[in-house]
């Protein structure tokens, strides 16, 4: 009897250890577009709930999460040169590189604040509507917490390395969509150059600034 | 009274040199199809932003260290209650009879066993939340949305939308048909304030992440106003954005 109940508890730990590790599992390059948004988000959400120093408001450390956790599976090269448009095959490699880098410190640094402020949040997955042969898909998900739910879609493209997160939909707003124009405006009054020291002076003042709150 | 007047009048001074000292658009701004008014608008713009830096968003800073958080909660669960009335109807005005069951049913639960609508329990009970208003439904019944257009005050918005805000305002009950004028301006003051704490750290976002606030929001708006129009059609499929320079 005795012996039974231990096989059994130690069965039970097994699979509680086999579950936590298929929880913990990370993408790799064959996994669907879906399943990789439901991965990372819920990883990123767990380690956000998890993390006091996150939860108060601790940037660098927000920053650290981004950076290990999301950055991976994001093409921020091509966000930047959507965002840029035609301007882009003006700009030098090197302007390239440096836009392609200030542009994601500073969704960085904006969005890092959002993130700390996740508490009690849960996130819907919906269904994914994309024909099995397509290479760009969006996923759509819904924040719900207090307040509205906020729509979050994230918009894909199937890469040698896996699918990576190229734009984001926030409540109807394509981010790169929203700063099209701002790119072009910036660029026609101080040319590109402009904008990368544009880029580069907003995220020394974001690094500086107190965290919100 | 005599404060309120006041200050309306004062706001109202401000607006006047506002669009007198018209803010013309920085050189260099290449100008938007659908933003034939720029000028104009970017004077608003910068009086709204004033408005909201030197009072607005002070007052709301107060009501934040006041209230506490669950009071603020229940504040802001009440007037979304109070609009999941109007939202149904607009649903049922749109052909959206579906989204209208849903809205009245959530109406039922949160007056109800939500204690006057102070919860929200229909939310997590899995009934969704949506927002209407009369600019979408004009827009879902196909009235184009116009120039784009910054209302003092009230911020963004079009010619479509600028009505809608007129009618929103004419059939609000609560803005139009409570007699006593002390209340009906102390629940119009509540509201305003609960609408700007609703996005109050979101603002500050919106600021660190902005090249040029004003072409930012207004690129926002427009994008928002056509993804709430669409939203809840039958055929409705993720929409992606075509940039005209894919791929190098």
């Amino acid at each position: 009897m005795k012996i039974h109940t231990t096989i059994a508890k130690l069965l039970a730990a097994s699979l509680l250890l086999a579950s936590g590790a298929l929880f913990a599992q990370t993408p790799d390059q064959a996994t669907p577009p879906d399943a990789l948004i439901k991965m990372v988000v819920t990883d990123v959400m767990a380690s956000v709930k998890a993390d006091p120093e996150i939860q108060k408001g601790n940037i660098p450390r927000i920053v650290d999460l981004v950076e290990k956790k999301i950055v991976p599976y994001t093409d921020m090269r091509r966000t930047t040169e959507m965002a840029m448009g035609p301007n882009w095959k003006k700009a030098t490699p090197e302007q390239q590189a440096q836009l392609t880098s200030e542009f994601k410190n500073l969704l960085i640094r904006t969005y890092s604040g959002a993130l700390s402020q996740l508490r009690d949040q849960t996130v819907q997955f919906k269904a994914l509507r994309a024909a099995p042969d397509d290479k760009d898909v969006v996923v759509k998900t819904v924040v719900l917490g207090r307040g509205d739910p906020v729509p979050l879609d994230y918009r894909l493209e199937k890469t040698d390395k896996g699918w990576k997160v190229y734009d984001m939909n926030i409540m109807g707003v394509w981010l790169i969509e929203a700063y099209r124009n701002q790119f072009a405006n910036q660029i026609s009054q101080n040319g590109i150059e402009g904008l990368v020291k544009f880029l580069q002076d907003r995220n020394k003042q974001l690094a500086t600034a107190k965290p919100a709150n | 009274m005599i404060f309120w007047l006041q200050l309306k009048r004062v706001a109202l001074l401000c607006l006047a040199a506002a669009m007198v000292g018209c803010a013309s658009i920085p050189a260099g701004v290449q100008p938007s199809p659908d933003d034939p008014w720029e000028p104009f608008n970017r004077s608003v713009f910068e009086f709204n932003e004033g408005l909201d830096a030197y009072l607005l968003k002070p007052v709301v800073a107060g009501y934040r260290f006041i209230l506490p958080e669950f009071v603020r909660d229940g504040i802001y669960n009440f007037f979304s209650n109070y609009n999941d009335i109007y939202t149904a109807l607009y649903n049922l005005l749109q052909g959206k009879p579906g989204y209208a069951f849903n809205d009245f049913m959530r109406v039922a639960v949160n007056t109800t066993m939500g204690l006057g609508g102070l919860l929200d329990l229909a939310t997590p009970g899995g009934l969704e939340k949506h927002k209407e208003d009369w600019g979408q439904t004009f827009g879902v019944w196909g009235v184009p949305a116009g120039p784009y257009v910054v209302l003092p005050f009230f911020g963004p918005s079009n010619v479509r939308d600028t009505f809608g805000t007129v009618a929103d305002l004419e059939s609000d009950y609560l803005f139009k048909y409570v007699k006593d004028v002390g209340l009906r301006n102390s629940i119009t003051g509540l509201r305003v304030v609960n609408a700007r704490n609703t996005y109050y750290e979101a603002g500050d976002l919106l600021d660190g992440a902005a090249i040029d606030k004003y072409s930012f929001m207004r690129d926002a708006y427009i994008q928002r106003r056509q993804y709430q129009i669409n939203e809840g059609r039958e055929d409705e499929e993720p929409v992606m954005p075509a940039y005209e320079n894919q791929y190098e």
